[in-house]
């Protein structure tokens, strides 16, 4: 079982600070780490290849520190790429990327934790051909087959589709490893390749990003019974 | 033209009140998009569609990606609202890799500058709004469900086109549909919301928060910690940037330090009140009204007086 695991390395979101003039968010010097579900994608690969055997490639929009991360992690083979593009463009540099390997299946989290916009794996599997199966809560392989428990809003579904797959993880899926020191000085001896693709399209321009502003009241109240009250008028 | 699809019809009717403001404005057409509708063709009409293309295909991702798109190539809309759902959430970005377009998720506001959609959306984990527009057409947008209101007007007319497609084999089977039990909650629909976070010492206290929430009508909510870390609660209840957003009249914060990700969910709520037992938590600089107190005393206290 080959697995391609697509990853994306974001801001520490938490350590952004808004520039005071302008509203805007400061990055400069913001440490980066690999987006929350994107953890939960890679894990995922790495218990696969432990039961199916194989090989997982992290396939990783970000500098080489995420691809050390991800190496640690389990990953056999890191490739890093720089995309600052919207989602049609990853999409569509993935797409360019992964016409060259080989895979049996490819992993990306369900969305990305800054964006939040659920596109990249929809796109990708679109942009290839293959099957997509979103949302996995759970996933199992047997015979050239993929079978996956997803969480819809009312529902949960269990789907299948044949092999090349894409498979987009929820946070539920697994507790990602952390791992240990003998295992990050190992990952020093796998391999990472670096490719510049030409820049795509984009879809999509942004033209300001601001600050949402917080106006609230920040009143303290002293008592339950003011607490009471406030609640009574505010529920009327 | 406008193009507006969602599987669940309460979103598909917002999302046509949105499309008809703008479709009025761009002196447009709007037609709404029924896959499966089990003759709720008619009522799309009254909720602003001019026109409703019913095609009889069956919910599946696949199906629904290659019926769009089938409407897509004859009537070149320029605009393609669709319902932010987890579905609508699959395969609008998937149309828009299709046609090579961009694709602008869970957009929570919109304007029109020289016919071209302008939209607006939350990025960087939820503390920054982001002004965007396209580059191409169509111009694909989800909305997330219960953002914008529906409006019903019994009089309007309109026409309704059945339209069929070759269907190809979908690539990925449903095997099984297991319902949510109880009937899945829709946070988004309560008016008073009182929520739970991990200041609650054990499962059973949310016995408390919950009748708090009976005693004023209103639904249970928690925080992440409540639902994914503990799993005390199911998804359902989950507030914040990664689960439900709600803009209820009034938002209860119980034991719930208020992180950003947590407040992206309930920005928009109309008052905040915050109990917290650590008078630094950051839901006192996001709330209208807070109280410093242990839950365990301020909360059956206020159940009492509210009696
Ligand atoms: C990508 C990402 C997405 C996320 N999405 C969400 C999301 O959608 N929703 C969400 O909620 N979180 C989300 N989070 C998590 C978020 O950052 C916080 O970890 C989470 O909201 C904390 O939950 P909490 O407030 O219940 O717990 P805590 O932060 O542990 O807060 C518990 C609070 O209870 C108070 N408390 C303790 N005992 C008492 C008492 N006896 N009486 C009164 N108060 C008491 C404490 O003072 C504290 O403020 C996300 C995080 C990430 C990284």
């Amino acid at each position: 079982m080959d697995i391609i695991v697509c990853i994306k390395q974001i801001y520490d979101l938490g350590q952004i600070k808004v520039d005071t003039a302008s509203k805007s968010p400061i990055t400069e010097g913001v440490a980066r780490k690999i987006s929350d579900f994107d953890k939960n994608a890679l894990e995922e690969a790495v218990r696969i290849r432990e039961k199916h055997g194989g090989t997982v490639s992290a396939l990783i929009g970000g500098t080489k520190e995420a691809a050390k991360e991800a190496l640690a992690m389990g990953a056999d083979e890191a490739v890093i790429y720089s995309a600052d593009t919207d989602s049609l463009g990853t999409a569509t540099i993935l797409a360019e990327i992964i016409h060259k390997m080989k895979y049996d299946l490819i992993l990306c989290g369900e969305a990305s934790i800054d964006e939040f916009s659920f596109q990249i794996g929809p796109r990708l599997a679109q942009a290839i051909g293959i099957p997509v199966l979103t949302y996995a809560r759970k996933i199992e392989l047997n015979d050239g087959e993929i079978v996956v428990e997803r969480g819809l809003e009312n529902r949960y579904e269990l789907t299948k589709a044949e092999l090349p797959a894409l498979v987009t993880v929820t946070k539920e899926i697994n507790e990602p490893r952390i791992p240990t020191l003998l295992q990050i000085l190992g990952a020093s001896k796998k391999k990472i390749t670096e490719i510049s693709p030409p820049k795509p399209e984009a879809g999509i321009e942004t033209l300001s990003i601001t600050a949402i502003e917080m106006n609230r009241k920040e009143i303290i109240l002293k008592d339950t019974e003011e607490l009471a009250k406030v609640i009574l008028s505010a529920s009327k | 033209m406008i193009f507006a699809f969602s599987e669940d019809i309460e979103t598909a009717f917002e999302i046509l009140a949105k499309g008809r403001e703008i479709a009025d404005a761009l002196k447009s057409e709007l037609a709404a998009i029924s896959i499966e509708g089990h003759g709720k063709e008619e009522i799309c009409i009254t909720y602003g569609a001019d026109k409703v293309y019913s095609i009889d295909s069956g919910l599946q991702a696949d199906l629904i990606v290659d019926c769009i798109s089938s409407l897509i190539n004859p009537y070149k809309p320029e605009i393609l609202l669709i319902g932010g759902t987890r579905l609508g959430k699959e395969v609008a970005p998937r149309i828009a890799q299709k046609f090579g377009v961009g694709c602008a998720s869970d957009c929570i506001d919109f304007s029109l500058v020289r016919g071209e959609l302008i939209v607006k959306r939350f990025v960087l984990g939820g503390r920054f709004i982001a002004t965007q527009r396209f580059l191409r057409k169509p111009q694909i947008v989800t909305v997330p469900p219960r953002r914008f209101e529906k409006k019903l007007d019994k009089d309007r007319k309109g026409e309704i086109i059945k339209s069929s497609i070759e269907l190809v084999e979908p690539k990925v089977q449903i095997l099984v549909i297991k319902k949510k039990t109880p009937e899945a909650l829709r946070i988004e629909e309560a008016s008073i919301i009182v929520s739970a976070g991990r200041g609650l010492k054990k499962k059973e206290d949310l016995k408390l928060v919950e009748s708090l929430a009976k005693a004023l009508g209103g639904a249970l909510g928690c925080s992440r910690s409540v639902a994914a870390d503990l799993k005390w609660l199911p998804e359902e209840h989950w507030v914040g940037l990664s689960g439900h957003k709600v803009k209820p009249k009034l938002y209860i914060a119980i034991g719930i330090s208020g992180q950003v990700q947590h407040i992206a969910g309930i920005r928009d709520s109309k008052t905040i009140l915050a109990i917290n037992n650590d008078p630094n938590a950051p839901i006192f600089k996001a709330c209208d009204y807070g109280i410093v107190g242990d839950l365990y005393e301020v909360v059956p206290k206020l159940i009492e007086i509210l009696k």
